[in-house]
């Protein structure tokens, strides 16, 4: 039994929101650098689990709300929501296949690219910070993967 | 995994072909940062969004705020009454100061008539809250529940009760982000208060240390000395207190000196500042172009000058 679209996708929309006012809460000093990106994490599973519902277009609108959020250059991180959606979209056939653990490795990829970019787009509007705890968040992320699924599965196997 | 066309997504078929989407995309996000950048269109577009997440920001402070007035409300008495001892004696101590200061603005006022240069004194503060949200951890920026609609401007000062903070570097509808003096990209000008000597101290991305880089290796300055604000620039009011300076490496070899300082404003422990308007000094003589504090102006702009700066100016050591 295939539960309703119209709920799946609200429950999409939900999880993304949630990943982004999760994006600027305070967080330790010491806790700061390791926050993983919630809402890419969210928008990436929904692409895996269902492509049809998590389109290219919400993705890229919560990486905007993230530039507003955070008060950056408008489209920073569009570019890297766009971009991480579509080669999740690419891949998906693949990536769904995977162990859970060859699954993260694959995230983890993806959350490479999408802090390249940032690093890059940093880079050209002269924001350049070049610690190495920047990329902190892509380990942090691949780590969180397997809950995130497991969270994600169990919520949504009630409805499947 | 059995039914693969069950959820697989049709590339081909319904809707737009997914890479024609990311490529409309990808380059409206393109398109965005460079008009957010390079040419500033979008204040209108920005205003319109940061009034969208406003009601998100405000959520994730309430939290905070709620526990600092559940705390604060269930304080105890000894607790309150020790506060309050302390605050009197603090005040006491602040009127005794005051009356001194009392007269010697005064004096200044004078002496400053006498050049027909008007002072640059703080006419009027706004006490703003900085609203708990994290913007970015490699950037020091704060977010303030003050904006435009409190008369809020972009660039103006931002002080706290112990010297200055930082300066507004975007103003929204209600909110107001604020780049601290300690951020990477921020500069400011400053003067020692013991030998005149006036060059730019930067932004390290620590709090707690901020770095002057065109310190001549033979300049005046030592370990202790308070660094205030010039005016210079017109940013900030002249004469707060920066920074005290905690190390001066001389290396004969190079030209600069290694010269760090540590910001006397409380820059990460801070919950309320000042927003500050203040008539702008008039310019007796032209401001050199590199002594702007704009964030914008990045080091490496202001490189070109600091010779000339760090010698302490004849005119300006009375």
């Amino acid at each position: 039994m295939r539960p309703s679209g119209a709920a799946q996708r609200l429950l999409y929309w939900f999880s993304v929101a949630l990943g982004l006012v999760l994006a600027i809460v305070p967080l330790p000093d010491w806790l700061g650098p390791l926050r993983p990106d919630l809402a890419l994490l969210m928008v990436i599973y929904w692409i895996l689990t269902r492509p049809r519902i998590a389109g290219l277009g919400y993705a890229w609108l919560a990486g905007l709300f993230l530039d507003v959020l955070r008060g950056l250059t408008l489209g920073q991180h569009a570019l890297g929501f766009v971009l991480v959606a579509f080669l999740a979209h690419r891949a998906q056939l693949r990536m769904r296949m995977f162990p859970i653990l060859h699954q993260a490795g694959a995230v983890m990829v993806l959350l490479a690219v999408y802090h390249f970019v940032i690093f890059w787009t940093d880079g050209l509007t002269g924001h350049g910070y070049t610690g190495w705890n920047r990329w902190l968040p892509v380990l942090s992320g691949a780590l969180l993967w397997p809950l995130i699924v497991a969270a994600g599965d169990t919520l949504t196997r009630r409805s499947r | 995994m059995v039914e693969l066309t069950h959820d697989t997504r049709p590339i081909i078929g319904r809707g737009p072909p997914l890479g024609a989407t990311f490529l409309t995309l990808a380059i409206a996000a393109i398109a965005l940062m460079v008009a957010d950048q390079r040419y500033d269109q979008l204040t209108r577009v920005r205003a319109w969004l940061s009034a969208a997440v406003y009601p998100v920001q405000v959520v994730v402070d309430l939290p905070f705020r709620a526990w600092d007035w559940v705390s604060g409300s269930f304080a105890d008495r000894s607790r309150l009454r020790q506060e309050n001892l302390e605050l009197t004696a603090r005040l006491r101590l602040s009127n005794l100061q005051l009356q001194r200061f009392a007269a010697l603005e005064d004096e200044n006022r004078r002496l400053r008539d006498m050049r027909e240069n008007s002072a640059g004194v703080a006419d009027r503060v706004l006490v703003a809250s900085i609203l708990n949200v994290d913007l970015d951890p490699f950037r020091h920026r704060v977010l303030l529940d003050k904006g435009a609609a409190d008369g809020v401007f972009k660039g103006q000062a931002v002080l706290d009760a112990d010297g200055i903070f930082g300066q507004v570097s975007q103003v929204h509808a209600k909110t107001a982000e604020v780049i601290l003096i300690s951020d990477a990209e921020h500069a400011i000008p400053v003067q020692s208060n013991r030998s005149g000597l006036r060059t730019i101290a930067v932004g390290t991305g620590d709090s707690k240390r901020l770095s002057l880089p065109f310190v001549t290796v033979e300049a005046d300055l030592k370990q202790g000395d308070l660094l205030l604000s010039t005016g210079m620039g017109g940013v900030f009011p002249p004469g707060y207190p920066i920074a005290e300076v905690t190390q001066v490496v001389r290396d004969a070899s190079t030209t600069f000196a290694l010269v760090d300082a540590r910001p006397t404003a409380r820059l990460d422990r801070d919950r309320e500042v000042l927003l500050v308007w203040f008539d702008a000094p008039a310019a007796v003589e032209p401001p050199p172009a590199a002594e702007t504090a704009q964030p914008e102006v990045p080091p490496a702009a202001a490189a070109p000058a600091p010779t000339a700066m760090t010698a302490p100016a004849p005119g300006e050591g009375e």
